[in-house]
């Protein structure tokens, strides 16, 4: 493995550190030629991860370290894609209670883990070694999150 | 790592407000929209058009931040449009169906005009 196919970052649980995050993130994305589309669809769920991390894992304390890599991977069926992974060291969720609202509760809150599971092939949710959550994204170029059909009209 | 990510303008109209969006809606920038927002629910405005045109990121803090603002104001018996938005900012809503529970303009002009 090429060390240029490894993006590494560690940072704290601050809401304000999301913006770089994502920008290294599209701008490591754009040099390995994805789609800008793609682009915005894994940065829209590491975004959401993220803020899950900050808003769950650590309860809202922005002094809490968070370790992000994203790694190109290959796959003989899929081809070329993209493994994230995001580890914190708060509390450990219980693994069944990950899942969104029903869409048809209409409230502030409970979408992040809808976007995760829309914007990427498969997301996995686990409890890591020596506490905190260990949430393991993959996204291939072969996938795109449900797109609007209608992209010129409402 | 940080830079800006948001500006919010917002336009009196006769009977309204044009809340005009610039750059990324996420936890960061979510909780200074919402007060501008609550601002505009205190004034008890009547038709509240959020441009959406220039959004180049919404999360799920943002949409939450407009639902909870649509609410608000719909008790007041005030409305919430969200206008122009971009393919990405449209797929966050189909994906949540909240493209179901907002009101929807093409362009800001279509609605500000009503």
């Amino acid at each position: 493995m090429n060390a240029a196919d490894v993006l590494q970052l560690e940072f704290a649980s601050n809401p304000a550190e999301l913006p770089g995050v994502r920008q290294c993130l599209r701008d490591w994305t754009e040099a390995r030629g994805w789609e800008e589309a793609q682009i915005s669809e894994i940065v829209l769920a590491v975004d959401e991860a993220l803020t899950n991390v900050i808003r769950h894992g650590y309860e809202g304390r922005t002094d809490q370290p968070v370790r992000f890599s994203a790694e190109g991977i290959v796959d003989p069926r899929e081809g070329d894609g993209v493994c994230i992974r995001i580890r914190d060291f708060g509390r450990q969720v219980a693994l069944d209670q990950i899942c969104g609202r029903d869409l048809d509760d209409v409230r502030p809150g409970g979408l992040g883990v809808h976007l995760i599971k829309a914007m990427t092939n498969k997301a996995t949710y686990e409890h890591a070694d020596g506490g905190g959550m260990l949430l393991t994204m993959i996204k291939f170029k072969t996938h795109t999150a449900k797109s609007s059909e209608d992209a010129g009209s409402p | 790592m940080s830079t800006p990510s948001l500006t919010i303008d917002i336009e009196a109209l006769r009977a309204g407000a044009i809340v005009r969006l610039r750059g990324e809606v996420d936890m960061d920038s979510s909780p200074n929209l919402r007060g501008r927002l609550l601002e505009l629910v205190d004034q008890r405005t009547e038709k509240a058009i959020i441009d959406l045109k220039e959004v180049t990121l919404m999360d799920s803090s943002g949409v939450g931040t407009l639902v909870e603002f649509k609410r608000k104001l719909a008790k007041l018996g005030g409305d919430v449009i969200l206008a122009a938005p971009g393919a990405r900012v449209r797929s966050v809503l189909e994906i949540t169906q909240l493209d179901k529970f907002f009101t929807l303009a093409a362009t800001v002009d279509e609605v500000a005009g009503e």
